[in-house]
């Protein structure tokens, strides 16, 4: 016959078990207690700095941020389909724009977080010297952009260009990344000798050291300001978010004096 | 290719090898360049390996092949199968399905060591009875015919030496049937020695002039038919099967009884008349359990077929109340199979004279 | 439907890129497969698992790879430099070369499959009707596996027709020269051009289907092949 085995001899691991979850219990209860979870989608290029400010926000809060990164074409899609975002960060105006007429955000909640600076770079020391010298002589192999069509990036190298009055001349060398990210993969292989990236790209690359007051190895010329209409990444408040005063306190967090430093130091400028 | 002094009339082969498990086979011998040797044995008794080894489609660990003073394998050198002039005919069919019957064919024609003989072609066609099959796929051919494709291939080729592995064995009786003719007309029309696989009585009985007795991958007999198959110290464990194949010639035939006279080099015997012309050469099968032994010659008995024989060897059989005898007659033999009882009643002894009786016998060929 | 110049443009390249590619994989995967197919070496398992591994990698990553690889300081790179081509990356050859390593699996499997099935009767039967090692592969091998060829060509065909993070990867986006069907819908989703994206969308799908369609067609027809071999010895 079986006899049944007093409770204090029975197998340990499920009592084990037990205080674990109760444990687990407690966190997840005393997380959400303390702060709400927000969804955020964000476009890769600023990835860097949005991982920071994150961070700061969470520390200061107590809300928890979770980050998803794509190209802004892709949010917009899954937006305008049901995606759970609260708040988007765009790398362009026309995304945010396209969602407002949809109605899909909270009205008035709309403002560019950061622009973004266009920086021609080659992976080689010294080649760079003159940027504008170099890109006229034609003296390099290949031309690395952003698509204009999908990265603003890209539209303000073609408007540079233009300005040079060199788009012609140089068509034949271009080579077109899908974004900014690609795009720097090119110059960073050295597949492509030049190309138009972001200064925010350079700052994040730790593998690159530079002598021009840039982290990235290589050479660069700054493009002047002038040469092209700012590249303004906005930020919207979606309509999933009208009600959470966590999305809300993330983009009054973005606007902060705090938050700007951030941005400044990893390669944008602030409206 | 080289030539030895080795009779240019003679297959010379020699062979061992070891595979896993506890498979070996080694094997020396030298059969006569001509006729059909049949290589006969159990399933697993190494015969096809022996065969595969001939063709250059097993590579023994070492070995010597020499085919009508031709070698094909020696210390230094071991043509590939490709390189060697022979026909292959396999268990079973081996036609290329993606070729319509004829496609097989030409693509033996196209190979063929010597250049295309329309009066050959005519021949096998004419032999096999495959004239109206060349359009179809092999799917489309029952297994008979197919093989008979199949030979047909092998044959057009051109080859100086025919290996056959078992080409009956994956086909039912009546299919066997239907081939059997084909094979004895192959024997009788075309000048190529063939080594044919067996491992049936009735097979070799009705093809083979000779035959290499395998076991447990070696050669435990081998010589001329009656030879063999009236040796009772072989493990062959026919059973029922056991028998001694004589070679005769039809002396007469009587009209009235429809039976003919079988003259062999040991006696007479009676036969149902098959048909066969006075002087034709047949091939007569005596099976050692239509044998059965008297000590005198009984005229008031039904059997026709009574020898006067003298006892040569006495074997047990697998069956303990069985005891195999071999008789002879004249210069042939014959064995009969009785029970250990009549065989101590009626003191048969080596040496002992006795008439046999035989109930029946078959023309086999 | 709603194509434009640029459009059929990228329609035509797609085209001459996965032929290309086809013919080439079909070159270099039949020796391959045969190799697979017959050997009983060590090395069956580590080439087997090279050949597969695109099959592991996210396009974008082997992307990557062999963007370093093809660059003018990877291995490959000072390779074709050394021999005077220049470098890869951004031509057409790029995307060649790199089709082929991502394709390679697709072919490989199906061909080495349709060899395996053989066994070995078909060929000892013509090495005794005096074919060669070459005539026999040609005359045997090709011919019975042709079901095999079949299905790796067009899964070859179609992988690189639908290849996209690769060709994004290496390809620099160059009309006429490496932007092809699966980057311009790409392009349209992400312009938010949906029109032009749903013909381009439209014009494949019909494509594969009709392709897989007659694939699917070809191989029940010759579907009794090799049925007609004996299994035992």
């Amino acid at each position: 016959m079986m006899q049944y085995a007093p409770v204090a001899d029975r197998d340990p691991l499920p009592m084990l078990l037990n205080r674990w979850l109760c444990l687990l219990l407690t966190c997840f209860l005393a997380g959400t207690a303390q702060g709400e979870r927000i969804d955020v989608a964000v476009a890769s290029n600023f990835m860097a700095p949005i991982k920071e400010l994150s961070r700061e926000f969470e520390r200061d809060s107590g809300h928890n941020v979770r980050l998803s990164f794509g190209s802004s074409g892709k949010f917009y899609a899954q937006i305008r389909h049901g995606a759970p975002f609260l708040v988007f960060f765009s790398a362009d105006q026309a995304k945010p724009q396209a969602l407002e007429s949809a109605g899909l955000t909270v009205p008035g909640s709309r403002f560019t977080y950061a622009i973004g600076t266009l920086v021609l770079w080659s992976a080689k020391p010294g080649f760079l010297t003159n940027g504008q010298e170099r890109l006229a002589s034609g003296e390099f192999n290949r031309l690395a952009l952003a698509n204009p069509r999908l990265a603003p990036y890209g539209v303000a190298a073609i408007e540079v260009l233009e300005s040079l009055k060199l788009t012609a001349a140089t068509r034949p060398k271009w080579v077109q990344g899908e974004n900014i990210s690609q795009t720097y993969q090119f110059v960073s292989t050295g597949n492509a000798d030049i190309g138009f990236v972001a200064l925010s790209q350079l700052q994040a690359d730790s593998s690159f050291r530079d002598s021009n007051g840039l982290k990235a190895s290589g050479s660069s010329w700054k493009v002047p300001q002038t040469l092209h209409r700012p590249i303004r990444q906005d930020a919207v408040l979606l309509k999933r978010g009208e009600y959470s005063p966590a999305a809300r306190a993330l983009l009054e967090f973005i606007r902060s004096e705090k938050a700007g430093a951030i941005i400044v130091r990893q390669g944008y400028l602030l409206p | 290719m080289s030539i030895s002094d080795c009779p240019s009339d003679t297959i010379q082969a020699r062979f061992a090898l070891q595979r896993q498990g506890d498979f070996c086979l080694n094997v020396d011998v030298t059969v006569p360049a001509t006729g059909v040797t049949a290589v006969f044995g159990h399933s697993g008794s190494g015969k096809t390996t022996f065969l595969r080894c001939v063709a250059g489609l097993e590579k023994p660990d070492d070995g010597y092949l020499n085919v009508k003073g031709e070698v094909w394998q020696g210390p230094s050198r071991l043509l590939p199968t490709h390189r060697r002039p022979l026909g292959y005919v396999f268990q079973e069919a081996s036609l290329f399905p993606h070729l319509t019957a004829k496609g097989n064919l030409d693509y033996a024609i196209k190979r063929a060591s010597d250049v295309f003989d329309v009066e050959l072609y005519d021949r096998v066609l004419e032999v096999m009875g495959i004239d109206s099959l060349l359009e179809r796929h092999p799917h489309q051919l029952s297994g008979g015919e197919r093989q008979r494709v199949a030979i047909a291939r092998a044959l057009l080729i051109q080859p100086r030496l025919l290996l056959m592995d078992e080409p009956l064995a994956s086909l039912d009786m009546a299919r066997k049937q239907e081939i059997l003719p084909y094979l004895e007309r192959l024997h009788e029309t075309f000048d190529v020695p063939v080594l044919y696989v067996s491992h049936s009585v009735d097979e070799v009985a009705r093809l083979a002039d000779r035959t290499l007795v395998f076991d447990q991958g070696e050669v435990v007999a081998q010589g001329r038919l009656a030879d063999v198959f009236s040796r009772i110290d072989l493990p062959l464990g026919f059973g029922e099967d056991a028998g001694v194949v004589l070679q005769g010639k039809v002396v007469e035939r009587d009209s009235q009884w429809h039976l003919a006279r079988v003259g062999f080099e040991g006696g007479e015997l009676w036969v149902r008349d098959g048909g066969d012309a006075l002087g034709r050469s047949v091939r007569v099968r005596v099976l050692a359990r239509d044998v059965s032994l008297a000590l005198a010659c009984h005229e008031d008995s039904s059997i026709l077929n009574r020898l006067p024989v003298t006892v040569s060897e006495i074997a047990a059989d697998k069956d303990e109340a069985m005891a195999m005898v071999r008789l002879q007659s004249g210069k042939e033999y014959l064995i009969a199979r009785i029970t250990q009882r009549s065989r101590q009643r009626l003191g048969v002894e080596p040496g002992r004279q006795l008439w046999a009786q035989i109930k029946s016998v078959a023309i086999v060929r | 439907m709603n194509l434009s110049q640029d459009d059929l443009a990228t329609l035509w390249l797609t085209l001459q890129l996965a032929t290309t590619v086809t013919a080439i994989l079909l070159i270099v995967g039949t020796p391959i497969a045969w190799w697979l197919a017959r050997t009983r070496s060590w090395w069956k398992g580590v080439v087997s698992a090279v050949v597969a591994l695109p099959l592991v990698l996210p396009p974008t990553v082997l992307g990557f790879y062999l963007l370093l690889a093809m660059g003018p300081e990877g291995a490959i790179g000072q390779l074709t430099q050394g021999l005077g081509l220049g470098t890869l990356p951004f031509t057409f050859w790029g995307l060649v070369v790199a089709s082929v390593l991502y394709s390679l699996p697709f072919v490989v499997q199906p061909i080495q499959n349709a060899m395996e099935a053989l066994g070995e009767r078909p060929l000892e039967a013509a090495a005794t009707l005096r074919a060669g090692p070459w005539d026999r592969f040609f005359t045997v091998v090709v011919p019975m596996a042709r079901p095999g060829f079949l299905t790796a060509a067009v899964l070859g065909f179609a992988h690189t027709v639908g290849e996209f993070g690769l060709v994004l990867m290496i390809g620099g986006n160059i009309p006429g020269e490496t932007r092809v069907v699966s980057v311009q819908i790409y392009d349209h989703v992400e312009a938010l051009d949906y029109a032009h994206a749903h013909g381009l969308a439209a014009i494949m799908v019909l494509f594969s289907f009709l392709v897989l369609l007659g694939l699917y067609g070809v191989q029940r027809q010759k579907g009794t092949f090799g049925l007609t071999y004996g299994k035992n010895r």
